[in-house]
């Protein structure tokens, strides 16, 4: 049902339930906000969505108050400028102020709301916030000083993620945000996803950066620097550039990571395909012998530190599988080094990635063989962004080259890993060949596409039935076990990716992005697939090179050396 | 102490949200104290985040999350003993045992908590020390107050 209200003396249609925010969005009227998260449950916190009703005299907050019928609002009066206003310079009164030295300069709302705003003086002056730096955690650093204590961490983090590992903390103007007994991130449950960098407003919360030694390693003659890239980078890097979303540069990038100083750019989409050969071959033998079923994936590693916290009793379900990353890392280190007549301890071996989970999966101590690290440091795609700045490479004017070869070549199967459901698709292909020696004739399952939370679906292999479900959101992924718990629900495989919508949507990509953004890397992903010839792992002609000359076969004595993996369960405060 | 814990909350079988504070009150009743094995089992009892647990606790002023010193003082600091200096009286303590209001020296002599009001304005400013009142008290004859327990060890 849909009536009128009138804002700022014009009427404008606004439907039944709806909140007053969104009732204006639609008429393209923008109102400040910043503890407002997109769907989730108004808070109503921060007060900067004020708007005055007339009728009643009294300013109410625009995220959280529903539309009436007949309702008169003004969105931008002289009163409403002023209290937005002066929540702002509040905020600002005990911030450290610090914009120039400040990861998320020019990237901040706070910031862009103290310019919109027009804030021109300190006219509040407080006492500066001073907390300790959390940089305690492989991945995220906090900062408390440059919270604004809107929440949206920590309803993302509970809502969203399902882990609830930070809360606010004490009362009043002693009010911090913090994990349990306001230690460090590294003893709480966070699984270093990153969705909370992606909502904070400010720079409170960012990525752990290796910029010093990376620039070390670069300049370090006796090191040969290599780098590898994410599926999802290719797709999500030109954001940072003012670029269209979605559209893919990766050719321009590994032509910007050369003039960089990487000596050799290799793409993790070839050990996407890897992972594949692995995976696959790990379900059909899990379904041929009777082992434990559902197996679930293993390359997202918030997934892994989530199951090892809140689902040990399932680690037997999970793939033995490294990640491609790791899988990249220890390739490198063995294969590929072997070639180039390399030292592995003269490897420095770096990795792009569109998460911040990455950084601590390469620093688990499963991922370090006879003393040599699979990848020595990651990067978040925001962080490329900045080397590349940062060297002054100008994107839109570089010559476009390819990734060096062995470990750069890939099916599109293995691009897929980006998005969620993607790797189902490549794994269910490589399977059904593994099974029946045959190629699946209809490659896309749509029903396992999409930006849904939660996706099942049955497939039919030559008789043999599998079912399989994809979840995105750690939220989503508890609802989903409990249910196989219970036994209400029989799956062979699931896919489990940590952030919603999957890589894309990881916790190292570009800070702002719309829902839209997400959508174009999404179909940028899949618009690979469909424009390319080789279309399965199994079919990847330096896939099948490496097999031939090093790992053997899948499952292989190698393979379970390099490639794979063990997990346990992880003692910390739930 | 844990089977403590498990008896304590076996007094609330329906386990539900709302039953968390008069939980935490009665643990801290029995021990002194939050200690992170509580909150540990207080989350796996109502299957609440560490994390809100702690959130909860830390709006109080009542949960304290150290256990107790031998000698708990508490500081009055309300309206009449903040007129007649029990500012400087906190700072004093704070100084001569080393910690702040919530803690618990290191050599577990002395733990320090402020309140709003003893109800003795009358004595003002005024402390107690294990229940004992001490009134009057000024930023010099705390001082002495303090090495009498000291000594008492």
């Amino acid at each position: 049902m849909s009536f009128l209200i009138e804002v700022n003396n014009k009427q404008i249609e606004a439907r039944k339930g709806e909140t007053i925010l969104d009732a204006l969005k639609r008429q393209g009227i923008h109102i400040p906000t910043l503890c407002h998260i997109k769907g989730s449950f108004p808070s109503g916190s921060c007060r900067m969505c004020v708007v005055e009703n007339v009728k009643t005299d009294r300013l109410v907050t625009a995220c959280s108050t529903p539309v009436e019928e007949g309702m008169k609002v003004l969105t931008h009066s002289p009163r409403v400028i002023e209290s937005r206003k002066t929540i702002v310079e509040l905020l600002l009164s005990n911030h450290p102020d610090d914009c120039l030295y400040c990861v998320r300069n020019k990237n901040c709302e706070l910031q862009d709301l103290s310019e919109e705003l027009q804030v021109r003086e300190r006219r509040i002056k407080g006492v500066k916030n001073s907390n300790h730096l959390d940089r305690s955690s492989a991945s995220i650093v906090r900062d408390p000083d440059k919270c604004i204590l809107c929440g949206r961490c920590v309803r993302i983090c509970e809502d969203v993620m399902g882990v609830a590992c930070i809360d606010f903390i004490n009362r009043g103007s002693q009010s911090v945000i913090g994990s349990a007994f306001n230690i460090g991130l590294n003893t709480s449950s966070c699984v270093n996803c990153g969705q909370c960098i992606m909502v904070c407003p400010t720079g409170a919360l960012s990525e752990k950066s290796h910029f010093p030694e990376l620039i070390a390693m670069l300049n370090n003659p006796e090191k040969t620097v290599v780098v590898q890239y994410a599926p999802s980078i290719s797709v999500s890097l030109a954001e940072e550039f003012k670029l269209p979303a979605g559209l893919d540069i990766n050719s321009l990038m590994n032509a910007a990571l050369r003039k960089i100083g990487f000596k050799y750019v290799f793409d993790t989409t070839f050990t996407a395909d890897l992972t594949i050969m692995e995976e696959a071959a790990e379900l059909v033998e899990r379904v041929k012998t009777g082992g434990t079923i559902p197996m679930i994936t293993s390359c997202c590693p918030g997934w892994v530190k989530f199951a090892e916290e809140f689902y040990p009793e399932m680690l037997p379900n999970l793939s033995s599988c490294k990640s491609p990353q790791q899988m990249m890392g220890a390739v490198i280190k063995t294969y590929w080094a072997e070639k180039a007549g390399l030292k592995p301890e003269n490897i420095y071996s770096v990795s792009i990635m569109p998460c911040t989970a990455k950084k601590f999966e390469a620093q688990r101590e499963e991922m370090t063989n006879k003393g040599i690290t699979d990848v020595d440091a990651v990067l978040t795609t925001r962080e490329l962004g900045q080397l590349i700045r940062m060297f002054g490479i100008d994107i839109n004017n570089i010559a476009p080259e390819t990734a060096d070869s062995p470990l750069g070549f890939r099916s599109s199967a293995g691009k897929l890993f980006g998005a969620t459901g993607g790797v189902m698709e490549a794994a269910v292909r490589t399977a059904y060949n593994m099974l029946t020696g045959e190629e699946l004739l209809r490659f896309k399952i749509e029903a396992l596409r999409g930006l849904d939370g939660c996706k099942e679906a049955s497939l039919d292999i030559n008789g043999l039935i599998v079912n399989v479900a994809v979840v995105n959101g750690l939220a989503n992924a508890r609802i989903l076990l409990d249910q196989v718990k219970k036994g209400k629900k029989n799956y062979h495989f699931i896919e489990v990716m940590a952030c919603p919508g999957g890589c894309i949507n990881g916790g190292g990509q570009h800070i702002g992005a719309s829902e839209e953004a997400v959508k174009a890397r999404m179909k940028a992903l899949y618009d690979i697939d469909d424009k390319e010839t080789i279309k399965v792992s199994h079919k990847n002609p330096e896939i099948i090179q490496i097999y031939k000359d090093f790992l053997g076969k899948p499952l292989g004595h190698k393979s379970h050396e390099l490639l794979h993996t063990h997990y346990c369960k992880r003692d910390v405060l739930l | 102490m844990e089977t403590n814990i498990k008896s304590i909350l076996n007094n609330y079988p329906e386990g539900s949200a709302d039953s968390l504070i008069p939980m935490l009150q009665d643990i801290q009743e029995h021990d002194g104290f939050l200690s992170k094995e509580a909150v540990i089992e207080v989350g796996k009892y109502l299957k609440m985040p560490a994390s809100k647990i702690f959130g909860v606790a830390t709006f109080y002023n009542q949960f304290r999350f150290t256990p107790l010193g031998k000698n708990h003082i508490q500081v009055c600091r309300g309206t009449a003993c903040h007129v007649l200096g029990s500012a400087t009286v906190l700072e004093e303590i704070e100084k001569n045992i080393g910690v702040k209001s919530g803690q618990t020296s290191r050599d577990g002599i002395f733990s320090l908590e402020v309140v709003a009001c003893i109800g003795a304005c009358g004595l003002a400013p005024v402390i107690a020390i294990n229940g004992n009142f001490h009134a009057k008290v000024t930023g010099e004859s705390i001082k002495e107050i303090l090495e009498n327990y000291r000594n008492q060890e």
